[in-house]
């Protein structure tokens, strides 16, 4: 039997930040590319600031199982409140990463963790990517509702996969397209975001160029290249 | 004064999507028509299925995570394949009503989720006796305190001994393929009974998965209110009979014996609704690697978490079976003590705490096999079973 090469990624931020719609872009844009890949959103009530986590399975062979990921090898921190305010529903936040798992933190600096904290990450081997995430939305596509773009981008080049052209499918399909069912509170925050951009072109544009200046920082910053060697390792599922 | 109704706009006549499609035998549905391949959610899923079924009223009330799905199923209203459609009061009058609807004669559908199922359940446990012929899908969804909305199935033990068909789907293709079924087997004149979908909530329908289904040109065949066990009621002489048959609604003035012939035909036509379902299931179980000396025996999500342990474990080197439950009533007795006879350790995951699926392998399995059936893995308050549980429990076992 080949071995399967997989990521399980547990996504966390704040409601508004866009997290679940991270997480459809993401798997779908795999899908389109021709990978598997599943996800399953997690939220309590849905208003703006409560903890959100999402969660996507990424593989090249069939996903059986469903549900929350509660043993991630990636982690995406959307917002620093998570980690710092404790806005999530794991606590700490790298509970159940897998040994040498990968963490993508929205932060221009990085974080002061807990001595405790600090030591179980090292112990894991956990390799944290600082992302300005929020920045780069702002200076871009001029709002930080683009936060979650610059997030999918970064994963994509630490991924080394999906290519740019299924990404922009599938923003396609999430804004234009045939499009994706979304809860009651996403519809209000996607009509906002489509009277900033009076037409829906300039949306999708905007989100691409978000989406490649992340992925063109974490290139430069040699978080893809660090992540391409490790790659040649087998990932632990 | 001229008439007011004479002076009415003249409406324009509206073209029901559903009278445009063709209808088909369920066999050519299920097994013969060309299929596509979508990936969408399981509410989504639900809401094709909809589309193909021919439903005549779809009655509910909002609760999560079945929201989702019964909202699909009004925009299929608003596009003219569901004849009627309205909200309920909530879930006592809804199941109430489906009940009368059903009794009119015609195709009646409804879902619910946990705490909604358990407030419904007076009404749904009527059902069974009243012989009424419906499709219920249940978004299964924590019922006890602490609140919470996510996917535990302890509800789907409430439903074992009404009398319903419960069927337990594990992912988005089942939450298409098996209200389809639903709708057909209880609609079979030996069987008039209704018929329960139950899935994982969220895990099933607010995910995405692979989804192979058949043009939405086709529909199921209408159903005919008098093929059915018992008449659909006389609403044409009123005062309509508000009961089949006055025996049943004369409570203790009913001979025990009526009674009891009642209650047996009941569970009978269970039995008989098996020979439909394996037909149109293909089959009551699904068995994977049947040789092997221990089964994983599931039946829900908790058959997907086990897929991908069996996957890992015998990338492992140890190959391990698994028993897909499709229809919990009826019970695949005879397919299990076939299957198991031979098996030495079985696991049965579950997404509750009161274990409802180990109790009816252990009185299934006593005296026809000599396998240790562990009472877990569980996992609670709707988390999902991370894999790696499940082969800690086969290694614990193996000790």
């Amino acid at each position: 039997m080949s071995s399967v090469k997989r990521y399980n990624i547990r996504m966390a931020g704040i409601g508004g930040q866009g997290v679940v719609t991270a997480s459809h872009i993401l798997s779908n844009a795999v899908i389109i590319s021709g990978g598997e890949s599943s996800l399953v959103p997690f939220f309590g009530s849905e208003k703006r600031n409560a903890p959100v986590e999402s969660y996507v399975r990424i593989s090249n062979d069939r996903i059986y199982e469903i549900g929350e990921i509660v043993y991630p090898n990636v982690l995406m921190i959307f917002s620093a409140q998570v980690i710092t305010l404790g806005k999530s529903y794991t606590m700490p936040f790298y509970t159940g990463l897998k040994k040498n798992g990968i963490i993508v933190i929205n932060s221009k600096t990085p974080l002061k963790f807990s001595l405790d904290e600090q030591r179980e990450l090292d112990e894991n081997g956990a390799r944290i990517y600082y992302l300005p995430a929020t920045e780069l939305a702002n200076e871009v596509a001029k709002t930080e509702l683009a936060t979650n773009m610059a997030m999918v981008g970064a994963m994509a080049a630490i991924f080394g996969m999906p290519d740019m052209q299924s990404i922009e499918g599938s923003v396609r399909d999430r804004f234009i397209g045939k499009g994706i069912v979304v809860s009651g509170g996403t519809a209000a925050l996607d009509s906002v975001i489509e009277k900033k951009f009076a037409k829906k072109q300039k949306l999708l544009e905007a989100n691409m160029d978000t989406i490649k200046a992340a992925y063109q920082f974490a290139i430069d910053q040699g978080w893809a290249e660090e992540a391409k060697n490790l790659r040649e390792k087998a990932v632990a599922v | 004064m001229s008439d007011p109704v004479a002076q009415a706009p003249q409406q324009k006549e509206r073209v029901r999507k559903g009278d445009l499609q063709k209808v088909v035998t369920p066999e050519h549905m299920f097994f013969e028509a060309p299929r596509e391949t979508q990936f969408i959610t399981g509410s989504e899923a639900a809401r094709e299925a909809i589309r193909r079924a021919n439903v005549d009223i779809a009655i509910s009330y909002p609760i999560t995570p079945q929201s989702e799905t019964m909202q699909q199923a009004g925009y299929l209203y608003d596009e003219g394949y569901i004849k009627d459609y309205y909200r309920g009061e909530e879930e006592i009058g809804v199941m109430a009503a489906i009940a009368g609807a059903s009794r009119s004669g015609v195709r009646s559908l409804t879902a619910t989720s946990g705490p909604g199922l358990i407030r419904g359940l007076e009404a749904i446990s009527s059902w069974p006796g009243a012989r009424v012929p419906a499709v219920l899908l249940d978004m299964c969804r924590v019922i006890n305190t602490p609140l919470a909305i996510q996917p535990d199935n302890i509800e789907i033990s409430f439903l074992l001994n009404t009398g319903l068909i419960v069927l337990h789907g594990e992912n988005q293709q089942d939450f298409f393929d098996y209200p389809l079924i639903a709708f057909v087997v209880s609609e079979q004149v030996d069987v008039t009974l209704p018929v329960v979908v139950s899935v994982d909530g969220f895990f099933v329908t607010h995910a995405r998965g692979h989804v192979s289904i058949p043009s939405a040109d086709i529909k199921l065949p209408p159903r005919d209110g008098w093929k059915c066990a018992v008449p659909a009621m006389d609403n044409e002489n009123p005062p309509a009979r508000i009961s089949r048959d006055a025996p049943i609604q004369k409570s203790n003035f009913i001979s025990y014996h009526m009674h009891a012939s009642w209650q047996q035909e009941v569970f009978a036509a269970v039995q008989r609704s098996a020979r439909y379902l394996r037909k149109y299931l293909k089959g009551l179980v699904e068995i994977v690697n049947p040789d092997a000396e221990e089964m994983i025996v599931a039946s829900g999500s908790a058959v997907s978490q086990s897929r991908e342990a069996i996957r890992q474990s015998a990338e492992l080197g140890r190959k391990v079976g698994l028993i897909k439950i499709k229809s919990l009533r009826p019970f695949p007795a005879q397919e299990i003590r076939e299957a198991c006879k031979n098996v030495k350790r079985i696991l049965a995951p579950e997404f509750n705490q009161a274990g409802w699926l180990h109790k009816e392998l252990c009185s299934t399995l006593y005296g026809y096999s000599n396998a240790v059936i562990q009472p877990g893995p569980r996992v609670f308050g709707g988390m999902t079973m991370p894999t790696e549980m499940i082969l800690e429990w086969l290694e614990e076992c193996r000790k």
